[in-house]
């Protein structure tokens, strides 16, 4: 049988994966956003993995909600991207200082 | 080594890879099949755990709603892709190196305290146990209000999104329905009292 810390390591490692997609992309809004779900789906594979082992449903439970708030995280993310791309022409990180961060 | 385990590796190295494919791929496209590979591969090792009912809804939600939402964002957009991949390189050692020893860290905890020697496999469930039905008990039970603020959440999502991306061009020939309703008779048409006319050069022609 697998053992729970191979699901885990497995999380671990997705999560480091979507980390370094963070610092690698860190120009581009459309791979960041993308990062941002890999991410969430590393939580979630956790989640489910302890949800499994400790026999209790209530982790699925709150997958079912995190899966409901990074769909809606995604389509406004989106919706401003198209809004900043039509403002600006651009989506490079670097463009975007016109708040004087 | 099990049918389970052997499913669980193989499915477990088709999404490291694809993971890393999304992130390191020059073209968003591509990137964005990579990250549908990943969601799948994913929703597989989920049927391992046997999560059947959200490993669908991973693969209906995510592939089949927000990886095309990403997709058609990506092709309507006209990116200059040189500008966006400056960089790349410089960031590598450092990234690659946070990455190992957050891998390093959470492994070393997780060996100590979640080994096999710890956490035993629990039996697994039988041909009629229902995923779906046990979720649907609880989620409709006692995470009833967390269920209806989620479905307010996804309510507005959808408006947020529609009134940020809506555009009202000047220059289009649209009319106003609240404004056609309200005409009056009196705004479009008046009547002017004259007294009737006979056409000229008609007089003897009636009798």
């Amino acid at each position: 049988m697998i053992p729970l810390s191979h699901y885990l390591v497995l999380g671990a490692v997705l999560f480091a994966i979507s980390v370094v997609g963070i610092f690698l992309n860190r120009k581009n809004v459309v791979i960041l956003l993308m990062s941002i779900e890999l991410l969430l789906l590393a939580v979630n594979l956790n989640f489910v993995a302890f949800s499994h082992f400790l026999q209790d449903i209530s982790g699925q439970i709150f997958v079912f909600f995190i899966l409901t708030v990074a769909a809606a995280e995604a389509a406004i993310g989106l919706a401003i991207l198209i809004v900043l791309f039509r403002s600006r022409r651009t989506i490079n990180v670097d463009d975007l200082d016109s708040l004087k961060g | 080594m099990s049918i389970l385990q052997l499913s669980f590796y193989a499915f477990s190295v088709v999404l490291v890879f694809a993971a890393t494919m999304v992130v390191t791929i020059r073209n968003p496209v591509k990137s964005a099949l990579f990250l549908v590979l990943a969601f799948f591969s994913a929703a597989c090792i989920w049927i391992t755990l046997q999560a059947e009912f959200l490993a669908i809804v991973l693969v209906l939600v995510y592939v089949g709603a927000v990886m095309v939402l990403f997709l058609f964002v990506v092709m309507m957009l006209d990116i200059d892709l040189a500008r966006l991949q400056a960089g790349f390189t410089r960031y590598l050692p450092l990234g690659s190196l946070v990455a190992v020893l957050l891998v390093i860290e959470i492994a070393l905890v997780l060996y100590g305290s979640f080994g096999a020697d710890k956490f035993h496999n629990p039996p697994l469930q039988g041909a009629q146990y229902s995923n779906s039905k046990a979720l649907g008990v609880q989620l409709y039970t006692q995470y009833v209000y967390a269920f209806e603020i989620a479905a307010f959440i996804l309510l507005v999502a959808i408006i947020a999104a529609i009134a940020l991306t809506m555009r009202k061009r000047p220059d289009t020939k649209h009319n106003t329905p609240g404004e056609q309703v309200q005409v009056r008779r009196a705004d479009r048409l008046r009547i002017v009292p004259m007294k009737p006319e006979k056409p000229a050069g008609s007089e003897g022609a009636e009798s």
